[in-house]
């Protein structure tokens, strides 16, 4: 499942050569994996558990697994593929550091968006209503969110630098999936979300 | 254009509503023909068929470039009759009795899953079976005596030569699609691997790319009610006027067992008993006991003994990477079809890890493959069943196919359009013990 937020698919298709092996992970209804075969070629494969999804996937011709991602990448081998994409999903996860881990495991790069939990009307929000934030790039209550480990983008920068994954590109970006000035004055409260390349070499 | 005179259905989008299948269209009456081949089989175990007939029936037309043909392949006990009904008893020899809509009429008509109004469908009696495919019930050409228990062991490998053969005959030089469950899904992967350019997509359904021991166990036992039902003669019961009725009908009671699920045996059975008391005798009372007493008498009426132990053998012997080092990846590795791969939650015959085998095997070697689990209670029966999310995901892969075959600019001409008029059956009376699933 999805946010609501807009990510410019031509960003991640800058990253990924024609031709590549590409993996999406919770690859929803497809459509980024259809982009990128119309714009890059690749050779793509989408995980996925939503049934609706799986099956818009299959219309579109996209290659697509059943699979719940907190069982990791078992089926794939080391370095089998290009790259790993996970476009707002890694927060769903059960251990999100363990598959991060899996998904350099298996690809030279994995490509990641997450939603900020430190954007500014998330901390305004709880400084002034107490109450858990429901933004549109988290649409859910508390009780009913599928994001399950949420973090601001320091704490998934903290992370990959505990585990010695190197950024090789970060874009963080408003709501609507733009950069703007102010967002890069302080990343961490104005924007709502980013993209990462990341590595392990 | 296949010439009509070769099984090709008549009449089309006739409405139908039965038990069996809904509310949904049947592609309407059907008939059937034998085809004969004149060249020598070479088979696996190192006979030879000199000649041999295969009885086909066909759905839909085959485009002017033949690039729209599927090919459905039948499970354990099934037959050519995969979808609409007989107007009367077309076929009369040997046991072929079947007045209800065809094993797979869920799936392949007019705007099903397999639309018979875009893809030119084929489905055959395998070889060794009793529907009128040389098998056990044939005329050896060589001594014209019955085959009987000398017709010669078939592998799933053979079947797939065979169906080779059957795609010369209509000038299909590759499939589609090659669709099958259970056993059948087993021949779709094997003509990925025999035959990987005539081969566009696998449908592997319910299915696993070889046998556990488990489920060998289950066959051999079937086969044992079978050989030592004092009526077997050696498999020579036809010749001996006799017929092993008791031995098959246990074997197919037993199967039945495996074919449903712990959960959809309560929800269709419960301890329900026919009487208000308990009897307190061996005679049949709880509803699941009329069940399979009911499907077991019904399947030994219309199959054959010695059909009934090759096509199990045929299961059993299934292991293709066997000759890749047991390395499936291995044997996957020429493949060149796109393969979608279904399982169902409660299937414990052919359980969906069986599947997710074949599924990383795929992945392994490269290959474009979707997966998808479907959520049932009816165990392995459930791929004979319209449950919605499995013709959904049917459907959407099969139009997609169809969508690339028209956007090839392959003339599409030759489709049927159908223009016929609607006829409504009903096709009341057939109650729920009716509903008889080929596996």
């Amino acid at each position: 499942m999805r946010s609501s937020c807009r990510i410019d698919w031509h960003n991640i298709a800058d990253w990924v050569p024609t031709g590549a092996k590409v993996l999406d992970l919770g690859c929803g209804d497809g459509d980024l994996l259809a982009y990128l075969t119309d714009h890059k070629q690749i050779n793509g494969l989408g995980l996925e558990i939503d049934p609706k999804a799986i099956t818009q996937c299959i219309r579109k011709g996209v290659a697509v697994i059943e699979q719940d991602l907190n069982e990791g990448l078992k089926a794939f081998g080391d370095q089998s593929q290009h790259t790993v994409v996970m476009t707002h999903a890694l927060q769903m996860l059960e251990r999100p550091d363990r598959l991060l881990m899996e998904m350099l495991r298996v690809a030279q790069q994995a490509v990641i968006t997450l939603p900020n939990f430190g954007y500014w009307r998330h901390r305004l929000q709880l400084l002034l209503t107490g109450r858990m934030p429901v933004s549109s790039s988290l649409p859910h209550p508390w009780y009913a969110t599928p994001n399950i480990h949420l973090c601001t983008l320091k704490d998934f920068e903290h992370l990959c630098k505990q585990r010695s994954i190197h950024l090789l590109d970060k874009q963080r970006l408003n709501v609507q999936g733009k950069s703007s000035f102010l967002g890069e004055v302080w990343p961490n409260g104005l924007c709502a979300q980013a993209i990462y390349r990341v590595t392990l070499a | 254009m296949v010439n009509n005179k070769h099984c090709t259905h008549i009449g089309s989008n006739q409405a139908i509503a039965s038990d069996f299948t809904g509310d949904t269209e049947t592609i309407g009456p059907v008939v059937c023909q034998p085809i004969h081949f004149d060249q020598p089989l070479p088979l696996a175990s190192g006979q030879t068929l000199p000649s041999y007939s295969l009885m086909v029936e066909t759905y839909g037309q085959l485009n002017a470039k033949k690039t729209n043909a599927v090919l459905i392949c039948h499970a354990l006990t099934g037959s050519h009759h995969a979808a609409g009904f007989y107007n009367e008893r077309l076929y009369t020899e040997g046991f072929h009795t079947e007045e209800r809509p065809g094993w797979w009429d869920a799936i392949i008509g007019p705007g099903k899953a397999i639309d018979t109004q875009k893809f030119f469908v084929v489905c055959l009696n395998n070889l060794g079976g009793c529907f009128g495919s040389s098998g056990p019930l044939s005329i050896n050409p060589e001594t014209q005596q019955l085959y009987g228990s000398t017709f010669p062991m078939v592998t799933v490998e053979d079947w797939v030569n065979s169906q080779a053969r059957l795609a010369d005959y209509f000038g299909i030089a590759a499939w589609a699609a090659v669709v099958g469950g259970s056993l059948g899904g087993m021949q779709a992967l094997s003509w990925s691997i025999q035959y990987p350019e005539r081969i566009k997509q696998a449908v592997i359904i319910a299915s696993a790319p070889k046998l556990t021991p488990q489920n060998i166990a289950f066959n051999e036992v079937a086969r044992q009610c079978i050989v030592r039902d004092s009526a077997f003669h050696q498999g020579e019961y036809l010749a001996r006027n006799a017929y092993p009725k008791d031995g098959l009908t246990q074997a197919r009671m037993l199967g039945h067992i495996t074919y449903l699920s712990d959960a959809g045996m309560q929800t269709k059975f419960d301890r329900v008993a026919t009487d208000t008391g308990p009897k307190y005798d061996f005679t049949p009372e709880f509803e699941v006991e009329h069940y399979l007493h009911h499907q077991g008498a019904r399947f030994s009426d219309r199959f054959d003994a010695n059909s009934y132990l090759l096509m199990s053998k045929a299961l059993d012997y299934f292991d293709p990477a066997a000759a890749f080092d047991h390395d499936l990846a291995k044997a996957l590795k020429g493949a060149q079809a796109r393969f979608l791969v279904v399982a169902f939650s409660s299937d414990w015959r052919f359980s969906p890890k069986r599947s997710i085998e074949l599924v990383d095997a795929l992945i392994d070697a490269g290959k474009a493959v979707t997966y998808a689990c479907i959520e049932s209670d009816a165990g392995h029966d459930a791929f004979l069943l319209p449950i919605p999310r499995y013709l959904d995901i049917l459907t959407a892969y099969m139009d997609s196919l169809a969508v690339d075959l028209n956007s090839g600019g392959l003339n599409s001409g030759g489709l049927n359009t159908g223009g016929l008029s609607r006829v409504g059956l009903s096709r009341s009376g057939l109650s729920k013990h009716e509903v008889i699933l080929s596996y």
